[in-house]
Order: C-alpha cells, then structure tokens, then sequence
C-alpha cells in the first residue's frame, strides 16, 4: 500500500475524529449559554473573554487533571472498558453519516440500519458503567437506564423507517436526494406526526428531560456514572453528547432534508451542520423547560403510545408507498 | 405509620416481593431542608415511610426564656427563615395580648403589609424549590427555580429598604414596628407588586398546561378532609383539601378585618390543588398590599418608641395564645409569664411540624418520584418543625 493509499486511509477518520471532538465540546458551551439566556442569566463568561470562548477547553484541561478514583471492589475491567464502550458506538455512528452527497467516511447500502444499530450499542457500555462500578445505586440506575432506552428504541427505529420506506431506500444519500421535492417532515400529516415521534423517542432514547429518570436517580440516590471521576467522567459525558449530536444528524437527514437548501452545492455541509445544530438547539430548548416525568409513566408511554403510534405511521408510509405505485420516488 | 418489622430488619432485594429499606436523607440533593425518611420499597412503591425530624433543633423554646421580650423578637425570625416576618409577628403579638399593650393604627397596617409580601416571597420559593425538586436542578425546574427568585430578590430588596436586612428582619417589636418606610418605598412597592403580578401570569401560563405537569401532581398526594382535621394541617394543606379555614378570617388580627380578600379553597386535596391555593394566594397578597398601600394611616409606628434596653418591656403574670397565618399555615405561640422581663415558658407551633406530620399517612402507595413531589407540596420549613 503507498504512501498516499494510507494517508486516505487514516487521514478522513482522523480529520473526522479530531473535529468532532472540537466541535462536540464547542456544543457544552453553546448549551450553557442557551440554557443561560432561558433562565435569564449569562452563562460561561470569563474563561476566555468575553464570552467564555475557552470553557470547552478549560473543562477539558481540568478533567484531565482531576485524581482518578477507582473504588477498591469495583471489577477493574468492567469498570475501566465501560467508558471506551461508551464512547465507541457514539462515534462509529458518524462514519456512515454523509455530510454532503459524497462526503461520507463509508458510502454503506444499509447506512440507516447501520447508524440505527450502532447507536443501540450505547446501551451496553451504560450497563457496564453501572454493573462495574459495584454500587447498589449505580446499578439499579443502569437497569432503569436499560430498560428506558430499550423500550424506546423500539418505537424510534420504527419512526426512523418510515423516511426510508417512503425513500424506498436505507442509503442515507439516496433519502436525502428523495426529499429534493419536499422534505419528509413536510408530508402532510404524516411527516409532522413521523417528526414529533421522532424527537420524543430520540429524547427518550437520549435520557434527556423530560425523560431523564436516570439521571434523576440524583435526587434519592446517584446515576450509573456516580463512580466515575477525572477523565473517565468526561469520556461518558462526550459520549452523550456526541450520540445526541448524532441522533440529530440522523434527523436531519431522515426529515429536515440534510445538505439540501438553497445555494451553490458546496454549501451542503454548513447546511447540514447547521440543521442539526438546530435540532440539538430544539433538544436542549426542551431540557430546560420541562419537568421530568415519572418513571412508571414514561414505561406506560411508550409501550401504549409510541409503539402502536410507530407502527401505525409505518403502515401509513407503506399505504402511500402504494398508493402511488412503489418503488422510490 | 411506621413498619416496625422494616426497622428491625433490613431485607435487601431487588425486586420482587421483597423489600428494600432505604434511606433518604437527611441531605440530598432535593433537600428541602435536613430531614430524613427511612423509606421501605417494594420495586418502586413506598410501602412505609418513618419519617425522622430533629436535624435543625436549635432550642428556640429554651431561648425563649432567656431573651426577654425586647430581644427574642429578632430570633423567632430564624424560626420560619422563609417567612420570617410572620414569625416574629406571632411573637409579638402573643407578648402584647399578655400584657394588653394597644398597637397603633399604622403599626397594624405595616404588619398587614409586610406580612404579605412575606408571602408572595414565600410562595415564590416553594414554586421555583418545588419545581426544582420534580424537574431536576439540572433542567426545567431550575429555569422556573430561577424566574421565581428573580421575582423574590425584588421583593427582598424591597425588605432591605425597609429594614436593612434581606432574610431575617428584626421588624417586629412589642408595642408596633421597629421601622418606617422610607420616602419612595411605597412607589417602589407598587412597582414591584405589579410586575410580580404581571410574571405569575406566565408562570402559571408555563405551568398550567403542562401535561407533564399534571400529570405529576394530579391525584398525587391526596389528604382528606378528615384526616387533614385529625393530624391538625394549617394553611394551602387544609384549604386544598376543601376546607375554608385561614386564621386571618377565623380570629383576624392586626386590622385583617378592614382589608378585602378572598380565602382560595380547592376540593380535590392532590399536590395540584394545593398548587392552585398557593398561586391564588399569591394574587390575593398582592390585593392586600395595594388596599394597605391606598389606605395607610399617618401616625406612630410603636406604642412604646425608643425601646433601647433589653429590660424595658416587662409583662404582668399571665399567659396568652397568638397565632397568624402564615405561609405554611398556622404559626403559633404559647406565652406564659412570670411578671418579669423574660417569658416563663414560651411554645411555638410550627405550622410545618403538624403539616409534615402528614407526610407519614401518605406516602405509602406512592412511587418514590412521588415523595419529593409531595414533600413540596407540603412546603416544610426545617426551622419551623425542629425550632
């Protein structure tokens, strides 16, 4: 293999890696600040004057520099592997996110199966953060966390196909070029519907409020994570996030239209990034506005709401798909 | 009630039938104060609650007899720290009823006034604490957290115009107040008033429908009538369990009589009828305090002015009940003296103890989500149950 050959072998995953970090960490700060100007205040503002530019790095820095502390009966692999397994999955999902029609780490056939699997792996380093961290607590909250995601993956690979059945295609270039007419969310009715589904079960899915009993463990007892300190703390921490940035990525491209808006097609990426920011800027909107729901309700959500709803938008996109005579549009 | 089998043994699972004692308290991050619940689970119920108190006990009834009647007013504000205006007013009035000491015109109004805007300051920080403890500090409830003591500094900076003290007075004397409004307090308290006012509207706007939001607090908590008389609640507990019971109305005091306002009752006794006492409450206070704005009297602002050592005030043998309504509900106190300068003996009732009391009665059969839910609902002030 030449030299060159290696260089486009490594070089796009690096890039990829490297600024997703960057540009994940910038996220924390713009949800502190939009969370800061909700609740009237100003948020990170010294670091890096005037505007708290620096904080991301700031955090960073100090995350790094904090004591490691592992708990004496903690099952050192578990507990160690937890984090990276965490992380992993989250940023896998970005390989088959195209970014323009051929900006993509991987053209796959099956990119939304693909991304839709990947990020259900998330689950199992969420379990392993709170079986390794031998703590009554931490577990009880990892099996709720389990079995929140898990109910709610259901419904949302169902809402996640039905852009791929009206596409007629789980190519996520192809579902982009499909939605040149009209973008899936403006189908009448059923794209709103598909949508709305969608952001719930991507809340749910992402432990985020108003779904976010887990993390509410807080108010009795303490989340998976409450063993985790240092930079094994901020590796979970970028996992969630970067998987929440993902999902909305995922959004954009099922419903929003990806790359596609008006310009020159080289302006494909900043759309894109822009629609997704803008889905994340909707996530964190609904964070700090709701309060969270209880956790027997949250269950009985979505397995006597969502579900049936799901299924039955997919039988919609189905009937539509007849109806106009099948195939892809 | 508390299990006692759950006390004596502690059977760990992790589902099933079988029970998990835990032990909630007396810091967590939902505090509403230091308390501590020993909770037994089944899954996520609580079956049995055993709810121990104590954590804060700082002798206020000891201090009592040895202050004198001159320097215990400026402590009985750390009674209810929340509302502390109406403590000390308790206070003084069970000293002046003891020694039959007549308050002037204007006196009663400052009180009527000030006992008020404790209220609304009260009320605004069980709103923004309570949304906090269901929405996470960390999410929507801190954004509501954070308008209502955006709203509360307003009122709190209007407290220390008055009397150079943001939390804990020392407004009260026996005999009147200790100080006077300033030049351009009443505007600045219109003022304020009417921006409140303005801002309750949205939050109720935020509040009220909201499916989460009910369906966080509807049906949650119910206390009945019956069981709210036998425990002896006070306040937004017993009005929202459908009974019209408010101090202010049953025994008024301090010219409550010449003021227009309505009593909010709600039927249903969940933690949402409680919510919608307290927020008609708010609106009710802020009523009061312009008709006090409009109509308050020239005059003297203590019967006894110039009270500057601590053995000027001595009352005649006897003994006297006072109580007012405060925020949480009925504040009272038990003088009983000697004839000299300090009480014999002095008993507060803590609105907040008896109101917690009912907390043990029903918990049980609520998921543990539900505690904090109904914990805020209650509105315990830690000063007021342990003094």
């Amino acid at each position: 293999m030449t030299g060159t050959d290696l260089l486009w072998l490594v070089g796009p995953p690096f890039l990829l890696l490297n600024g997703l970090l960057l540009f994940i960490a910038y996220l924390t700060l713009l949800e502190r600040k939009f969370a800061a100007r909700l609740q009237s205040r100003v948020g990170p503002y010294r670091v890096g004057r005037p505007h708290g530019w620096l904080q991301p790095i700031a955090d960073a820095l100090k995350l790094l520099l904090k004591e490691d502390i592992v708990p004496a009966l903690a099952d050192p692999t578990v507990y160690n592997l937890a984090p990276i397994v965490f992380l992993v999955p989250a940023f896998l999902m970005y390989a088959a996110i195209p970014f323009a029609p051929r900006l993509a780490l991987a053209d796959l056939q099956i990119g939304l199966v693909f991304v839709l699997a990947v990020s259900s792996l998330e689950i199992v380093g969420l379990f392993m953060c709170g079986w390794g961290s031998n703590n009554k607590y931490a577990l009880l909250s990892a099996m709720r966390a389990v079995n929140q995601i898990i109910s709610y993956e259901v419904p949302f690979i169902l809402v996640a196909l039905v852009p791929a059945v009206l596409a007629g295609s789980l190519r996520l270039q192809d579902l982009v070029d499909a939605q040149r007419g009209l973008w899936f969310v403006a189908y009448p009715g059923l794209g709103q519907l598909a949508f709305v589904a969608f952001l719930v079960t991507a809340l749910a899915s992402e432990n985020r409020i108003p779904f976010d009993i887990v993390e509410a463990e807080s108010e009795l007892v303490a989340g998976f994570r409450v063993e985790y300190s240092g930079m094994k703390f901020a590796l979970i921490q970028l996992a969630e996030f970067t998987h929440l940035f993902g999902v909305a990525c995922l959004g954009t491209l099922l419903f929003l239209g990806g790359w596609l808006g008006p310009g020159p097609a080289a302006l494909g990426p900043a759309w894109f990034v822009g629609k997704a920011v803008l889905l994340f800027l909707l996530v964190i909107w609904v964070r700090w506005s709701f309060i969270r729901i209880r956790v027997d309700q949250i269950l009985g959500l979505s397995w006597k709401v969502f579900l049936p709803a799901t299924l039955g938008l997919l039988l919609l996109a189905g009937a539509v798909v007849a109806a106009r005579g099948g195939g892809g549009v | 009630m508390p299990d006692p089998d759950a006390r004596a043994v502690i059977e760990l699972g992790y589902g099933g039938n079988e029970r998990l004692v835990m032990n909630m308290g007396p810091q967590h991050p939902s505090a509403h104060g230091v308390f501590r619940m020993i909770l037994t689970l089944e899954g996520e119920t609580i079956v049995a609650v055993d709810p121990i108190i104590g954590y804060l006990h700082r002798c206020h009834e000891k201090l009592g007899e040895t202050l004198t009647y001159v320097q215990y007013p400026s402590i009985a504000s750390k009674t209810d720290y929340v509302a502390a205006m109406t403590a000390e007013l308790c206070y003084v009035r069970a000293a002046e009823q003891l020694g039959q000491i007549e308050v002037p015109k204007r006196a009663q109004y400052l009180r009527v006034l000030c006992a008020e805007l404790q209220r609304v300051a009260s009320h605004l920080l069980w709103l923004g604490t309570w949304c906090m403890d269901m929405g996470g500090a960390l999410g929507g409830g801190a954004t509501l957290f954070l308008y209502c003591f955006r709203e509360r500094e307003r009122i709190l900076d209007l407290f220390e115009a008055l009397t150079g003290a943001r939390l804990l007075y020392g407004f009260h004397q026996v005999g009147g107040t200790r100080y006077d409004l300033p030049a351009d307090w009443a505007d600045r308290c219109r003022q304020t008033v009417d921006d409140v006012e303005g801002r309750l509207d949205e939050y109720e706007a935020m509040l009220a429908g909201n499916t989460i939001f009910l369906v966080r607090t509807q049906g949650v908590g119910v206390i009945s009538p019956e069981l709210a008389q036998e425990v002896g609640v006070s306040g937004p507990l017993i009005r929202g369990s459908g009974i019209a019971y408010d101090v202010r109305r049953a025994e008024p005091y301090s010219a409550y009589e010449e003021f227009t306002f309505d009593v909010p009752v709600e039927a249903a006794g969940d933690c949402y009828a409680r919510y919608r006492v307290r927020m008609q409450e708010f609106r009710q206070s802020i009523r009061i305090v312009r008709q006090v704005l409009d109509g308050l009297p020239a005059g003297p602002i203590s019967s006894r002015p110039g009270v500057k050592s601590v053995g000027q005030v001595k009352l005649p043998k006897g003994e006297a009940y006072a109580r007012v309504e405060g925020p949480r509900g009925e504040v009272g106190i038990y003088l009983v003296s000697d004839g000299s300068t300090k009480p014999y003996r002095m008993k507060w009732r803590g609105a907040s103890f008896s109101n917690l009391a009912v907390a043990g009665d029903i918990l049980p059969g609520h998921k543990v989500a539900d505690a904090v839910a109904i914990l805020g609902s209650i509105d315990p002030v830690f000063g007021e149950v342990d003094r």
